[in-house]
């Protein structure tokens, strides 16, 4: 096997693991128009950062995450309903980075890869952050397990029992930030929220216990992972829009097993 | 009686320009049910998230007695279908044993919905589980926000007895919100007529004869008494039907 297959590999199933958890409180809270808005919002962190000369990793996470605290600001001053600001939030972070990045002087983005990712050309360093994110995103996540869950189910009465929801909801969108700027090296910022919410709908299907969702969902997220990158080998396709491809086609596999049982 | 186990002093809350809540001051005490009525913008679920200080009064103080332990039961809960949540399971939430879940499900009548997925449960059963979860944490407090929602009239009753009960066994003030009038008036020993201000308080006897109280809901006299002479079990089946008497011109067994 090539090396630079092998460091796609490592790549996709680092950002799969904890794209699966992450992928579950996304689809119990709800959270798919507020994972796009902020996967866009990464775009504008790479043109930023490129503008600014800071290093990418951390402009890429930074912008989702200010974006995030802004979107928390403005729903809390109730001028609009949260589904108006997300629209326009959302692209209006994705035309400011296309725009800002065709003003760049003397720097060549491949936009492509930015839209719908570049698996096929990571690095051993890219694979070092993927994988210190990964670590951090996923002792975070257990971490705070109970009191994400339990401000899930009913916030004000997780406030009550005396969790501190303002900071357990803070740290969640830190870990959205974080999964973004490691996923869209993987699938792209248009792609990343189907690589987040995909696999967890799978799961749910197969798990009785929101831990047994996470895990499934981890799980599949890595088959896809595997599945996709097979599938950009052997028919010469691009390596992101693959694996969420095979991501989909799981899912509905799933829909008619279920049917069928 | 007792010892108040929270003072609420001046409070004002006011939410884009509108005052909500004026000048409130209040005193819960330890073994009182207090009964907040008052019509729909009247602040009732405002007033109780101050008590709860899930929001901060613009000014006025709130002053909860040191050892202040609140079950709170909140007035609408959802849960997405996508989240495998047994009842068992969304008990242990309030950080308990497994243990302590069943005997809380067993104590308000719902111990075999304990494997059920949360979101298979009926609104009178729902407000049992939030219920047997507010009584886990073992509160001196519990604050029930229009507790008996979606529940059927006979369930209400039932409902209102269990609130009563437990709270006499765990010797706890309750603060409780309804504008369902006639049937909290039994289950009272205090009742707080909010509009925005406190219009009246004092005993349920006492209020519903106050011009406050009538300027606001009206003379409740002529109030449909339902004459239930049989009980349901929690499934609603009669349990003692065959004893029941019937009226004139009634000609089925």
């Amino acid at each position: 096997m090539t090396d630079f297959l092998l460091y796609a590999l490592l790549a996709g199933l680092g950002v799969a693991a904890v794209a699966g958890p992450l992928g579950c409180f996304v689809v119990w809270r709800r959270m798919a128009y507020f994972g796009d808005t902020l996967a866009h919002s990464a775009l504008l962190g790479v043109a930023l950062g490129v503008l600014l000369e800071v290093n990418l990793s951390i402009s890429v996470a930074a912008v989702p995450l200010l974006m995030a605290l802004g979107l928390v600001y403005l729903e809390q001053r109730g001028i609009l309903s949260l589904d108006t600001l997300l629209g326009i939030l959302s692209h209006s972070a994705l035309a400011t980075g296309l725009v800002v990045i065709s003003l760049l002087p003397d720097v060549r983005v491949d936009l492509i890869s930015l839209l719908f990712g570049d698996l096929l050309s990571v690095t051993v360093d890219d694979l070092y952050v993927i994988y210190a994110v990964a670590a951090a995103v996923l002792g975070l996540l257990i971490l705070l397990w109970k009191p994400l869950i339990s401000i899930t189910v009913q916030a004000e009465l997780a406030a009550v029992e005396g969790i501190k929801v303002s900071a357990v909801r803070t740290a969640l969108m830190l870990i959205t930030a974080l999964v973004i700027a490691i996923a869209m090296k993987i699938v792209g910022v248009l792609l990343i929220t189907a690589l987040l919410i995909i696999p967890a709908a799978t799961a749910r299907r197969m798990s009785r216990t929101p831990e047994q969702m996470a895990l499934v969902a981890s799980a599949i997220a890595m088959l896809t992972v595997v599945l996709g990158l097979s599938m950009s080998w052997q028919l010469d396709t691009p390596a992101g829009p693959s694996v969420v491809v095979c991501a989909a086609l799981l899912f509905m596999l799933s829909l008619v097993v279920r049917q069928r049982g | 009686m007792s010892s108040p186990l929270i003072t609420l002093k001046g409070v004002n809350k006011a939410f884009g320009g509108r005052s909500v809540l004026d000048n409130i001051s209040m005193q819960l005490m330890q073994g009182e049910i207090t009964t907040l009525i008052g019509p729909n913008g009247a602040g009732k679920s405002t007033l109780v998230r101050i008590i709860l200080e899930l929001i901060q009064p613009d000014s006025g103080t709130v002053s909860p007695s040191a050892g202040l332990r609140v079950g709170y039961m909140p007035q609408k809960m959802h849960i997405d279908p996508t989240l495998p949540l047994t009842t068992c399971r969304f008990l242990q939430l309030a950080n308990t044993s497994h243990h302590a879940c069943h005997e809380a499900l067993e104590r308000v009548g719902i111990g075999h919905l304990a494997t059920s997925p949360i979101q298979s449960l009926s609104g009178g059963e729902v407000q049992r589980a939030l219920l047997a979860r507010a009584i886990l944490r073992k509160p001196n407090f519990l604050v029930l926000d229009e507790p008996v929602q979606g529940v059927d009239v006979t369930g209400q009753n039932a409902l209102y007895r269990m609130i009563g009960e437990l709270s006499k066994a765990l010797n706890c003030g309750v603060l409780m919100v309804s504008h369902d009038l006639h049937l909290v008036m039994s289950a009272t020993d205090r009742v707080i007529c909010l509009n925005q201000h406190i219009c009246c308080q004092g005993h349920p006897e006492q209020v519903t004869q106050d011009q406050a109280y009538i300027d606001i809901f009206g003379q409740t006299t002529a109030v449909y008494a339902h004459q239930h002479d049989h009980h349901h079990s929690l499934h609603g089946d009669v349990l003692d039907g065959h004893n029941h008497q019937h009226g004139e011109g009634c000609n089925h067994d």
